[in-house]
């Protein structure tokens, strides 16, 4: 069966006028997506990953028939949202985190009944699906207030509300949890796992927080330059490039660094190191026992890679991709 | 959305922080010396006729509106004065009138402007009431800024338009233009002193559109911008001509047609200057007032 | 108005797989249905500030007073404008303000197409299954701009009861269709100056130049203009078809250029045009936003 979203060889140039000199202008060309292809099947998550300006709201645009591509295919559930911009909005929901598709000074609610009238939902589907939308995010107490006067995290549950109050078939969020406080970020997440889980929407997210990513995400694409840099699951994006790790040991009393080969001890605080190394050259059980062999263990403990270094790393394209997590 | 119809000219002011500009944040000054004062004042001028340059295309279009309202008044004027003569104001008089008006419209900036009342709104006033330079001489500056770009950006093209369709009464005498000169900077001041006053009202009232519009709808009639104060019936031109609004238009327009020389001139200087003080003083202690209001209730 | 890309109106196999709902374009039925709804719940926003809403038509009414205070200093002064009389010209100013008030109800929010683009809301209308402008004009609805034609509006009816004319049937559908046209007329130019916003972000200039422009054009009759001027008025840039024309036939004047009496009834025609006009323009602008994004 064909991915519920397909692009092959996406390509968008942008074409910039640059001052040059008083009156005359030049005419520069900018690839912002070159040569991008992946796809994504139905009830998947894909993590959208990449530094400013790689060209993922641009890609993102194409997706959903705000942008038009200069080359390339795409495919939207079978549609191709350039040519039937409205076909593919029907069954879609976007979530922008920074702005917003609700009306600023109307109740909350009202802006939820005029956004079933645009989907055409019916009114007994939309009462149902409202409910347990407002229930799962707990939203009773601010339904009628206008959304000029609701916080940011309230503001982000309306604006989830009203991108699936037509149960789209995929779910866009560009940045959901920019902003968000510690707790919204995580009810976002929660939610939105269990959507996925018990709805089977499929979701395409960007995000700079890879939090987000961990969290939510089963598939990672990693765009840089326009170009697709990464793109696989999660797990195996961890897999490959978390090739190391850090064993943290608490020594009965402070001492000289461990001396193993192999081993870097990247860090000593009092009793405390920091081990790295390589998980194909020695295992956290093996390196313990060498380490008791020579001094005394109180306490230890192993950090894995974080998404968010590998990531770090794959961005600046080091040989050596770090799997330590910053503390 | 706050977003309001322009006003029957067209004009509509976007609000900007009078710190715009990077050669007004350069000379902010701390020091109270009067020079280092109007050097700022200086620099805020230049900094808004420069800002004003880089819309081409908003002021070609205002060119063509100007043009535009130009020549349909002066064919109205001309049937007007056809029909039924008034001393003193003949057919080339009444079409050189409009053209000038015309082209002084922004000069003087008889629109408004709500730069102010859009930051009262917003309570950045409480920022620039901290500054330690005279808050009316700050958009004074502004105002006389705008002016210098207009002069030859709106003020100039519509009256060559006209000249290539109409005989348009030109001053001959080097005197005569200067005394134009002079009287349209009082103008300018005037205008501004008004319009300054209207959007002080945007500390006691919540939403100064609505009067402010008013107060320039007024000053425009009464000026003579719709209609010249020579074809209003006698009492009324009575009245106009006491108010400020002969100002800031009818009267200078009067010394470019050549009308006013000698004992004239000086009248239309004394009005000019006398309601310049009045409206100037007026708007000082207005501001005293706003500004004591603000301390109290803060803001 | 339509969505460049989309088979507007016609049924069309569902192409998602899956989908129950047809995935075409509404069509113009639904549109007004949707904004119908949007500007309804717009009313009822703005209903809550009703003592600003009064107090800003009163305010607007006695601002257009002024442009009519013109008129009727110029008739202190004489009898009759070019053959026109005072109710005659103040028909023409009745007319072509009501027109102009009724588009800028309507049509206005057009304008803020450039704030929209900024701000990034535009993209918003373009995610969603209804036609953008559609979106445009019902998000920016404001009732108190009711204010703009209220004041025309009783002009117009005053002038009416003073005007000599033989009122049947055609003569009354005539002042209805110069109100309507010209209003379509006006809505067509603002919708065009507005697509330039984007190409460029000066626009609201522009508009003003061609609306208010040609409001103050339509408010006299044009036999006072020069011929030049009378010439391009009628037939480079029809301003005349709006409201000069009819009124011409309406109270026996005759018709500029010798055109035949029928002219007077060009507005259906040139308003039809105008819309025409003005549709593919929005429609190019959009395209145009979807392939440079900006």
């Amino acid at each position: 069966m064909d991915a519920l979203i397909e692009l092959d060889d996406v390509e968008k140039t942008f074409v910039v006028w640059t001052k040059a000199g008083r009156l005359r202008r030049t005419r520069t060309e900018v690839r912002a997506v070159d040569d991008v292809s992946f796809s994504v099947e139905a009830g998947a998550t894909l993590g959208f990953v990449g530094p400013n300006g790689a060209g993922k709201s641009t890609t993102i645009k194409m997706l959903v028939g705000i942008l038009v591509p200069s080359g390339g295919r795409i495919s939207v559930m079978g549609v191709d949202p350039s040519r039937d911009r409205v076909a593919v909005a029907r069954r879609i929901g976007v979530v922008f985190g920074q702005r917003t598709q609700l009306w600023w000074d109307l109740p909350l609610c009202d802006s939820f009944e005029l956004l079933r009238h645009v989907y055409r939902v019916p009114a007994a589907d939309h009462r149902a699906r409202l409910t347990e939308l407002v229930e799962l995010l707990d939203m009773g107490d601010f339904l009628a207030t206008p959304v000029r006067q609701l916080s940011l995290g309230q503001r982000m549950r309306g604006e989830l509300v009203g991108a699936l109050l037509h149960d789209p078939a995929i779910l866009f969020l560009d940045e959901p949890t920019i902003g968000l406080d510690v707790v919204s970020k995580e009810a976002v997440r929660a939610f939105l796992a269990r959507l996925n889980r018990e709805r089977g929407t499929t979701m395409l997210l960007t995000t700079h927080d890879l939090v987000d990513v961990e969290r939510l995400c089963d598939q990672l694409l990693i765009i840089d330059h326009g170009r697709v840099i990464e793109d696989g699951t999660v797990e195996g994006v961890k897999q490959r490039y978390g090739t190391e790790r850090v064993l943290v040991v608490d020594l009965e009393a402070p001492g000289p660094p461990v001396q193993i080969a192999g081993v870097e001890v990247t860090r000593i605080d009092g009793p405390r190191q920091w081990l790295r190394f390589h998980r194909d050259r020695h295992t956290a059980a093996s390196l313990l026992a060498q380490i008791g062999a020579e001094a005394s263990v109180r306490d230890i403990a192993i950090e894995e890679p974080a998404i968010d270094d590998i990531v770090r790393g794959i961005y600046s394209r080091g040989d050596d991709v770090l799997g330590v997590s910053a503390r | 959305m706050s977003l309001d119809p322009p006003d029957r000219h067209g004009y509509r002011h976007t609000p900007r922080s009078p710190f715009g500009g990077r050669s007004a944040a350069r000379t902010r000054t701390t020091t109270r010396s009067g020079e280092a004062h109007l050097r700022l004042y200086w620099e805020v001028a230049r900094a808004t006729a420069r800002r004003m340059t880089t819309y081409r295309a908003a002021t070609a279009a205002g060119v063509f509106t100007n043009t535009i309202f130009g020549f349909v008044l002066s064919y109205v004027l001309l049937a007007v004065v056809r029909d039924r003569p008034i001393d003193g104001f003949d057919a080339t008089d009444a079409v050189t009138f409009t053209f000038v008006t015309q082209g002084m419209l922004m000069v003087v900036g008889i629109f408004g402007n709500e730069e102010i009342a859009e930051r009262v709104r917003t309570g950045d006033i409480a920022l620039d009431l901290c500054r330690p330079y005279d808050y009316q001489g700050w958009w004074a500056a502004a105002a006389y800024g705008r002016a210098s770009f207009y002069a030859w950006a709106r003020g100039v093209p519509p009256f060559l338009a006209g000249a290539l369709v109409f005989d348009l009464r030109v001053p001959a005498a080097a005197g005569t233009w200067v005394a134009f000169v002079v009287a349209v900077t009082l103008a300018i001041g005037v205008a501004f002193a008004w319009g300054f006053l209207l959007q002080l009202a945007a500390f006691w009232i919540i939403d100064v559109r609505g009067p402010s519009q008013l107060g320039w709808v007024a000053a425009q009639f009464l000026a003579g911008t719709f209609v010249p104060l020579a074809l209003f019936p006698a009492g009324l031109e009575g009245v106009a001509r006491a108010l400020p609004f002969a100002a800031m238009n009818q009267l200078p327009v009067e010394v470019f047609l050549g009308d006013r020389t000698g004992g004239g001139l000086l009248a239309v200087y004394a009005h000019q200057l006398s309601w310049l003080a009045a409206l100037v003083a007026l708007g000082r202690l207005v501001l005293a007032r706003a500004v004591r209001k603000v301390v109290i209730q803060g803001g | 108005m339509g969505d460049p890309g989309t088979t507007a109106g016609a049924p069309g196999p569902t192409t998602a797989p899956g989908a129950t709902e047809p995935t075409t374009a509404p069509g113009t039925v639904a549109h007004l249905r949707i904004y119908r709804r949007f500007v309804r719940a717009r009313i009822r926003a703005d209903w809550q500030y009703r003592a600003s809403f009064f107090l800003f038509l009163a305010g607007q009414t006695l601002v257009a007073g002024a442009d009519l205070a013109a008129i009727a200093v110029i008739f202190t002064a004489v009898d009759d404008l070019v053959g026109w009389s005072g109710p005659e010209v103040a028909f023409l100013f009745g007319a072509s303000g009501l027109s102009f008030g009724l588009c800028d109800l309507i049509i206005s929010p057009v304008e803020h197409v450039g704030v929209h683009i900024k701000a990034g809301s535009f993209d918003t209308f373009l995610v969603r299954p209804v036609g953008a402008l559609w979106q445009l004009l019902a998000h920016d609805f404001a009732l108190r701009r009711i204010g703009r034609l209220l004041q025309p509006a009783i002009v117009l009816v005053v002038s009416l009861r003073l005007v000599e004319v033989d009122w049947g049937p055609a003569a009354a559908l005539l002042v209805v269709l110069t109100v309507v046209c010209g209003a379509v007329i006006y809505g067509a130019v603002f919708v065009v100056t507005s697509s330039l916003a984007f190409w460029t972000v000066e626009t609201q200039e522009i508009a003003n130049a061609f609306t208010y422009g040609g409001n103050v054009t339509t408010s006299y009759p044009i036999d006072v203009l020069g011929t030049w001027l009378r010439r391009i008025t009628t037939f480079v840039v029809p301003l005349a078809s709006i409201t000069y024309l009819p009124a011409a036939w309406l109270f026996d004047h005759p018709l500029p250029s010798g055109l035949p009496r029928a002219a007077a009834w060009s507005g259906p025609l040139v308003a039809a045009a105008a819309a025409l006009v003005a549709r593919a323009v929005w429609a190019l602008a959009v395209r145009h936003y979807r392939s440079t994004g900006s």
